[in-house]
């Protein structure tokens, strides 16, 4: 049974991704700048990126198996997935049925093995350098992040997201200090997962640190456009899914069509401040080194556990 | 209201486990202080909430003498001696991170299921903290254990007896004042004769790595 | 009352009299006057519960029974006698450049000091309070440990700090677990630790909270007694700190502990009616006699040795008071009573003894009967009678220990009987060439006086021999409260 309000809602949801995923790039990078004290580049430069890269010529190796072409769909098309199962504007999703969250994770999983696949196919130095980080960053960023959902899970009894923000967003308020550690826990995963400072730097094309960048080496004209924005729309699903679980409300309910028209705007300021709050961890945090990474990472994972034990300690 | 209140005492209680976390994985002598100032404001705030909720007036005198011991006059006195010794921006090697970790995870599941059973059977508005303080405590414990330097050992004797005041306030309400009084006085006194010892150790090793002590051992 | 007040406050005030003057040349004497004085004061105090029967005073703060009385004054003598020891003994330490005018007056004021807080300890009728104390009396002592500011003595108190602190934490989290119970058998407030109340209500407190917290509470008094495996500081301490330390340590602190370990078993027995604290004691002690034999064997030190041999005897009575039951609690309190007479005496002897010689290595330490007769009959009498050689009151105690172990717990006996043959052997087979070997040491020419060698050796032969009826009565009492009747 899918409703049309729901229909409505999905495509919305999608459509908004879309169209905002750059642009929530756009304002992260330009608060990085100020904060930084240097001129910011326009709010709209990642849609002009786009725009320019989508007009360019796309210029294959000539080793590049048929993978290399096909992966930067496929990773748009599970980002573009991702956001679609997040409750971002509407508990009311009709994907929300067939993935649960731990599909996500599949999801983002099927993208990192799809990009580092490519990466290596052309069988430059860089490509597989950046294949075994990537993995390495995976491998350690994703049993946490299972964690951190689970932990949200049990207390709401469930794996479907939608549930779980329907049940965290309206009902009485309660602090659940599982959640809060989870959370810092959800903001260390993200911050590796998305290619920021501390991890990797998003700005830089340093050889010695590069992780993303490495990966995407070999690509140019439509296919680098589609995978900058398939960046984009993880961070946006990312901030989203984060959002949902902490920060539930403002989601509209099942059956509630105006609420969407509500629901917009809060994601949207809600989108603005985590973007601020980036920026600002961005700032103030140095870099590490690459081999410092999996401690990081087993931070995160540690403090997953910790949520998850005290949620079964004291049952909140 | 109030249940929101009782709930943030969970909340404090989760700060001080992960502050205990923090300690075990921090290398620099100078943020283990911070952190251990810290996990005394943590306490601080905890006591208050509980002596707000129950009503017991001398949970309030415990909570001003926490403040005064644990966030304003051992920190001051560990900066000093920090300062004095000259090892303010000591790192310390420490032994693979990851496996005292998972150590430590276990001896959390290991707490949590002994204080399980208990934690039922309080009446108190905080009964599932006992779990914690005394995964705190072992923690500590585990701190004392893996640490090589003077320094780290004492912060973590320190704040084993945060875990330990925790349980006192959280679990039971606070124990007598007389006899809080009299453990405030025995911290304040060991850390004042720890702060001497380190001093003569130094004097005699030149260094305040605990390894130097190993001499007296059964061969 | 009175009497109390005076057993508390004599050494309360004696250690700030002597943190004024503790480095005056006649300081020992004052040490060993108010020493005096406090004994005479609990035997005062014994007088009156003998007559008048157990008493709590103070708001219930303090309470005094057959069990601490007997304690109070066994502390206050081994004091008394241990402070006549150590006027010389520390005098000579100081002609010989190891102790230095601040050092002798750190020693007398912490001494003092010690010996009030351990009769604190004893007498306060607060569970709270006597964790207090038991604190207070471990930092008393810690900075005596490393009075001589050597490498090892300095390894030997942070050891012993470090592991005592992290043991009477663990004390601390069972008591906190016991008035989580009185909280809810019968209401929390200022009273709920008062040991008194809560052996009334032992029965209504739960047993699950009570049997965590008696584990905790063993686990964290044991270090302190010296039970395996949280030993490690106890050797360590006692060689490295003065003499004299090394004596009341062994004869009077351990004993403390373990009078907070029966007090906090008696609450743990009402509660649970299961046995289970006593199976746990027996277990530690067990482990301890064994594991205290083996190591005795292995060692070179002479303080070191003894150091083990008190781990042992403390982990004897450790499973007497374990098994239970009027004869086994009554061989407990007599071994209690002989072992801190006895020990003293040899940590008098031996101390007298390695000064000499300049070494607490034993291999050094060569015919101290030419060099000094008296020594050298001090060591080896009191080495025969903590073998327990008849007739000495080892000897008593250590055969009601196995009998009632025979009876009890059959399959324990051949594992005590085989530890005690192997510390006979090891201390017997080292102490022998240190009194009767060859020695190029010429005799001195004075004697040293060793009176409290040979009060403690005649006392502990007298309760070999003889126990007179009031201190047998007595014992019967507080084996009795012990029992929990």
């Amino acid at each position: 049974m899918v409703s049309w309000t729901g229909l409505l809602a999905q495509i919305l949801a999608i459509a908004l991704a879309l169209a905002l995923a750059p642009l929530l790039m756009g304002w992260v990078n330009q608060w990085r700048a100020w904060l930084q004290n240097r001129r910011a580049p326009s709010l709209l430069q990642p849609y002009r990126t786009l725009h320019k890269l989508f007009h360019k010529e796309s210029v294959l190796a000539e080793n590049a198996s048929p993978l290399f072409r096909i992966a930067p769909y496929i990773v748009f098309g599970c980002m573009a997935l991702a956001c679609g199962i997040a409750p971002t504007l509407s508990t009311d999703l009709p994907l929300a049925p067939a993935a649960d969250a731990i599909a996500l994770v599949g999801l983002f999983a099927l993208a990192r093995v799809f990009i580092s696949l490519a990466a290596m196919d052309v069988g430059t130095a860089f490509g597989s350098l950046g294949a075994r980080r990537e993995m390495l960053i995976g491998f350690l960023a994703e049993p946490a992040l299972l964690m951190v959902l689970f932990s949200a899970s049990l207390i709401t009894q469930s794996t479907s997201l939608a549930r779980i923000v329907e049940t965290l967003a309206h009902q009485s308020f309660a602090i659940y200090p599982s959640l809060a550690v989870a959370g810092v826990a959800f903001t260390f995963v993200s911050l590796a997962e998305n290619a920021r400072v501390p991890v990797d730097n998003p700005a830089t094309h340093l050889e010695l640190t590069m992780i993303h960048e490495a990966l995407i080496l070999e690509y140019s004209g439509r296919h680098l456009a589609l995978i900058e924005w398939a960046a984009a729309l993880k961070l946006f699903a990312y901030s989203c899914i984060g959002l949902a679980l902490f920060f539930p409300w403002g989601v509209a309910e099942a059956g509630t069509p105006l609420a969407i028209l509500f629901a917009i705007p809060a994601l949207v300021l809600k989108l603005a401040v985590g973007g601020v709050l980036l920026a600002v961890i961005e700032t103030i945090n140095a870099k590490m080194r690459l081999f410092r990474v999996p401690e990081f990472l087993a931070t995160a994972f540690l403090l997953a556990v910790i949520a998850l034990l005290v949620h079964v300690l004291l049952g909140a | 209201m109030e249940s929101l209140l009782a709930q943030t005492i969970n909340l404090f209680a989760v700060a001080l486990l992960v502050l205990a976390f923090a300690m075990i994985a921090q290398r620099r002598i100078l943020t283990l202080i911070h952190l251990y100032t810290l996990q005394g404001a943590a306490l601080v705030a905890a006591t208050l909430v509980v002596a707000h909720l129950t009503g017991q007036h001398h949970l309030y005198g415990s909570a001003i003498l926490t403040f005064v011991l644990k966030v304003v006059l051992i920190p001051v006195m560990l900066h000093r001696v920090i300062d004095r010794l000259n090892v303010r921006w000591d790192v310390e090697t420490l032994f693979n991170i990851p496996t005292t970790m998972l150590i430590g995870i276990v001896l959390v599941i290991v707490a949590f299921n002994l204080a399980a059973p208990i934690a039922s059977l309080s009446a108190s508005i905080a009964r599932g903290t006992l779990g914690i303080a005394l995964a705190c405590m072992l923690l500590s414990f585990l701190m004392m254990i893996v640490r090589a330097k003077a320094v780290p050992q004492v912060i973590g004797f320190l704040s084993m007896e945060n875990g330990l005041f925790f349980a006192a306030t959280a679990a039971t309400a606070g124990m007598p004042m007389i006899v809080e009084l009299g453990i405030a006085f025995d911290v304040l006194v060991g850390i004042l004769i720890l702060g001497v010892f380190m001093f003569q150790i130094r004097e005699q090793f030149d260094s305040l790595d605990i390894r130097h002590l190993e001499r007296l051992k059964e061969d | 009352m009175e009497a109390l007040a005076l057993v508390l406050a004599l050494p309360l005030l004696g250690g700030l009299a002597l943190a004024l003057w503790g480095a005056r040349e006649r300081a020992g004497d004052l040490n060993a006057a108010v020493s005096l004085a406090a004994f005479l004061a609990s035997v005062w105090l014994t007088l009156i519960v003998v007559r008048e029967g157990p008493f709590t005073v103070w708001g219930e703060w303090f309470f005094v029974d057959p069990l601490n009385v007997f304690l109070v004054t066994l502390t206050t003598f081994v004091g008394f006698t241990t402070a006549l020891f150590a006027r010389p003994y520390m005098r000579i330490e100081l002609d010989h450049g190891k102790m230095t005018g601040p050092r002798m007056r750190l020693f007398h004021s912490m001494y003092q000091l010690f010996i009030a807080m351990m009769l604190v300890a004893l007498t306060t009728n607060n569970l709270g309070i006597l964790w207090v104390a038991m604190e207070a009396a471990t930092l008393a002592t810690v900075l005596l440990v490393s009075v001589y500011r050597t490498a090892a003595s300095l390894e030997a108190a942070w050891k012993y700090f470090i592991l005592c602190g992290v043991g009477i934490a663990q004390a601390l989290f069972g008591t906190i677990l016991v008035y989580l119970a009185a909280e809810r058998a019968g209401g929390g407030g200022e009273g709920a630790l008062l040991w008194t109340r809560l052996a009334e209500i032992a029965h209504l407190l739960d047993p699950g909270i009570l049997s965590l917290a008696f584990a905790f509470l063993l686990l964290g008094y044991g270090t302190k007694v010296g039970l395996v495996p949280v030993h490690n500081w106890l050797p360590d301490a006692h060689a490295e700190g003065p003499t004299p330390i090394s004596a009341v340590l062994s004869g009077l602190l351990l004993n403390v502990a373990l009078y907070a370990v029966l007090r906090c078993k008696v609450l743990a027995d009402g509660a649970m009616g299961d046995g289970l604290p006593g199976r746990m004691m027996v277990g530690f002690g067990l482990i301890t006699v064994v594991t205290a034999a083996f190591f005795l064997s292995r060692q070179r030190d002479v303080k070191r040795m003894f150091a083990y041999s008190s781990i042992e005897h403390m982990g004897l009575m450790t499973f007497a008071f374990g098994l239970g039951g009027p004869i086994a609690n009554f061989a407990g309190l007599l071994h209690m009573t002989v072992h801190a007479l006895v020990k003293s005496a040899i940590f008098f002897a031996v101390g007298h003894a390695a000064q000499k010689a300049g070494t607490q290595v034993m291999e050094d330490i060569r015919g101290l009967l030419k060099v000094s007769p008296t020594v050298g009959w001090g060591l080896m009498l009191g080495t025969l009678a903590i073998l327990g050689m008849p007739p000495f009151g080892v000897f008593a105690s250590e055969f009601l220990i196995l009998t009632t172990a025979m009876r009890e717990l059959p399959w324990a006996t051949p594992f005590l009987l085989v530890a005690l043959g192997v510390a006979f052997a090891s201390i017997f087979g080292r102490v022998q060439p240190m009194v009767f070997g060859e020695t190029a040491l010429r005799p001195l020419a004075h004697p040293p006086a060793l009176v409290p060698v040979f009060v403690h050796l005649g006392l502990a032969l007298m309760l070999g021999l003889y126990i007179p009826p009031w201190l047998n009565t007595w014992y019967e009492q507080a084996a009795r409260m012990i029992a929990g009747g």
